[in-house]
């Protein structure tokens, strides 16, 4: 009898508890998936891209009980005027839900169009994904692609009015959902997708991007405020000519917390930011997998992530740049830092250059550090009190990371986040 | 005002002395200047004076009108109305001169009991003293000290000042990289805050600054004492001679 693999075993037990949907355009894309995570497999602790961050939980059949936080601050991006729609524990919620009516962008639900035979989704759908495999596999996204039960496909025809809101509410303590994403953005159009929430106990979320030339697409990201909660998350994004893609994501608390975020520069002089800001304290993890391949002329990339970690907590960040031969000119610039509020935090860093181009500009750099004492003297001796004078310069690392959004108003509503956890502490 | 009295002090770290016997009475309302070869321990007192980690009392007191200044937190002393412009501003990323500004007013009239200032009462006063000092809009606008000039750096200290209206001021070699123009501007800014109830303690190496900002009482400091006080002659003395001859005479 041959030995188990573990990697297989672990793959099969999971997959015990999911049913592939059947039927409509789909179905190929998910049968594909579903045949690379058998052959790859769910991560071990022993796999190299899941050295810092341990994948157990996220192995299990059923997902681990998270208690439900009830958020006092109000719903995140309330204030603004948008197409919400809403997720209860992977749920759509109609009657949460605004009318998905708004020129310039046409919004589907996954769920509501997979009878169909054909949809322009299927030319995406899966396809981002499955060619983010190599050269490292990821397979909770081969997982997601296969099994998502439902999700949002977002096609950008103009410069709509307003954002598109994806609002995930966790509303059981055991809830396992996997939504996955689509959005495509045609040329010159021009969108800001909002996300907010935890989603549920256990979240498996994948979004694929496509850019055409010119097109712009903001995505702005945060995970709620629940402490239980597990996630691991998939951004996909491949883009065009003179296109912009601008990614930030907030993530406040959370037991684990595993964001990848894979993109291909495929077209001359496109521009590709992503940052990220985490706060955690106690049992908090929180790992930024970043990988961005250059593979045109005169492209721009900037990675900008901040933790700030404190009794125990730990950051992860694995950031790679990726050079393709003929991928002149390029600039690449990757920066992550940790703040760390006493000695029991931790953050592992892992930054990545691959470059076979010659004529390219790519930096990165990794700190981890304490609060500054000359800057806590400096305030305290202008009457700032030590607690005071503490936050102060807790919050103006994080906004280095913040001030990569673009848009004011959104990002006022990141800082205002990031004060009431402070004032919390 | 500031009454100092036989203060030793030590560096935490490593066993050596750095003021072996300070005494010095400031009565409100004076100028008072310390002048003193480099490793005099002038800038440790003003350190010591705005309570700095790193140094440690091994004898005697200082007080700000009878409180005990060594026994308060950095930001207590503030509170009370101590102030240090420092020698080497820091900069703080991130930090908006503006907020900074505001958060030290509120928070100084907060420890005082006192009610925070109205944002439009802060803005027209902050607007106020910035153009005395020929400070821009654009330099309340930027994080603390990044990017300033030496010269910038120095007048946003004396804006700090000019804001939190503190009752003893001490200013460590302020004119250091300042150029005569900026020198200049930065002595008016102390001259205007010049007042019964306030004093300043003003520590430089040359007499120039002491042109603009005239003192009343000129104290010698070497090798961790104040080994001579004069009149502003004393200044002159310093400047035209040089240190030897006072350290000579004392010796």
């Amino acid at each position: 009898m041959a030995l188990a693999n573990p990697k297989q075993s672990a793959t099969e037990a999971r997959l015990t508890a999911l049913t592939l949907p059947s039927g409509g355009w789909s179905e190929p894309a998910r049968q594909d998936a579903l045949l690379r995570l058998q052959a790859m497999g769910l991560p071990q602790r022993r796999d190299e891209y899941w050295k810092f961050t341990r994948p157990d939980t996220l192995l299990d059949s059923q997902a681990p009980t998270a208690a439900v936080f009830v958020n006092d601050d109000g719903r995140m991006f309330e204030a603004y005027d948008q197409i919400n729609i809403v997720f209860v524990d992977g749920v759509f919620d109609a009657d949460a839900s605004d009318e998905l009516v708004l020129e310039g962008v046409h919004v589907e639900r996954l769920a509501d169009i997979a009878d169909k035979d054909i949809h322009w989704a299927k030319d995406l759908y899966g396809t981002l994904e499955s060619k983010g495999q190599t050269p490292v596999e990821r397979p909770f996204a081969a997982l997601n692609t296969a099994f998502a039960s439902d999700g949002v496909v977002i096609h950008v025809t103009g410069k709509p009015s307003k954002p598109v809101c994806l609002t995930y509410i966790h509303n059981s303590e055991v809830s396992d959902a996997i939504l996955h994403n689509v959005v495509r953005v045609d040329e010159g159009a021009e969108l800001t997708l909002l996300e907010n929430g935890p989603a549920a106990a256990r979240f498996n979320n994948v979004t694929e991007i496509d850019i055409a030339d010119g097109g712009t697409l903001h995505f702005i990201r945060a995970h709620g405020r629940d402490h239980e909660r597990r996630a691991v998350t998939h951004m996909f994004a491949r883009l065009g000519e003179k296109s912009t893609f601008k990614a930030f994501t907030l993530t406040v608390n959370g037991v684990l917390t595993r964001n990848e975020c894979v993109i291909e520069l495929a077209g001359n002089d496109a521009f590709a930011h992503v940052a990220g800001a985490c706060v955690g304290d106690g049992d908090f993890h929180h790992d930024d997998t970043v990988f961005i391949t250059h593979d045109a002329l005169n492209c721009e990339s900037r990675q900008v992530f901040k933790k700030v970690l404190r009794n125990g907590a730990t950051g992860v960040f694995q950031g790679k740049i990726l050079v393709k031969a003929g991928a002149q000119k390029t600039d690449g610039y990757q920066i992550s830092q940790a703040l760390l509020l006493d000695g029991d935090s931790q953050f592992l860093a892992k930054p990545e250059l691959e470059i076979y181009a010659d004529d390219v500009i790519c930096s990165h750099g990794s700190t981890t550090g304490a609060i500054d004492e000359e800057a806590l003297y400096y305030l305290r001796s202008r009457g700032v009190p030590k607690s005071a004078a503490t936050d102060l310069l807790t919050l103006a690392f994080l906004i280095e990371a913040v001030e990569e959004i673009d848009d004011k108003v959104i990002a006022d509503t990141i800082v205002s986040r990031l004060e009431s956890w402070l004032a919390r502490r | 005002m500031l009454n100092i009295n036989n203060l030793h002090v030590e560096l935490e770290e490593e066993d050596k002395k750095i003021l072996k016997g300070v005494d010095l009475t400031i009565k409100a309302g004076t100028v008072h200047a310390i002048m003193g070869p480099n490793g005099s321990g002038k800038s440790t007192l003003s350190y010591v004076l705005s309570g700095k980690d790193g140094y440690d009392v091994t004898e005697g007191a200082a007080t700000l009108d009878g409180l005990d200044l060594l026994d308060m937190e950095p930001e207590e002393r503030a509170a009370a109305g101590l102030f240090l412009a420092f020698q080497y501003p820091v900069e703080i990323p991130g930090v908006g001169n503006m907020t900074f500004l505001r958060t030290a007013v509120n928070a100084q009239r907060k420890a005082r009991g006192e009610d925070e200032m109205s944002a439009a009462d802060f803005l027209k006063l902050v607007r106020a003293r910035a153009k005395e000092l020929k400070i821009d809009a654009d330099m309340l606008k930027r994080p603390v000290n990044v990017g300033f000039s030496g010269g910038e750096k120095k007048r946003n200290e004396i804006l700090q000042m000019a804001m939190l209206e503190p009752k003893m001021c001490i200013l460590d070699e302020t004119d250091s990289g300042l150029d005569v123009d900026a020198m200049k501007l930065v002595a008016q800014g102390v001259n205007a805050l010049r007042a019964e109830g306030r004093s300043f303690l003003v520590i430089t190496h040359y007499q120039r600054l002491l042109d603009h900002i005239k003192p009343d009482v000129v104290h010698i400091m070497a090798d961790g004492k104040i080994i001579k006080s004069g009149g502003p002659d004393l200044a002159l003395e310093v400047e035209n001679n040089g240190y030897e001859d006072i350290l000579a005479e004392v010796a």
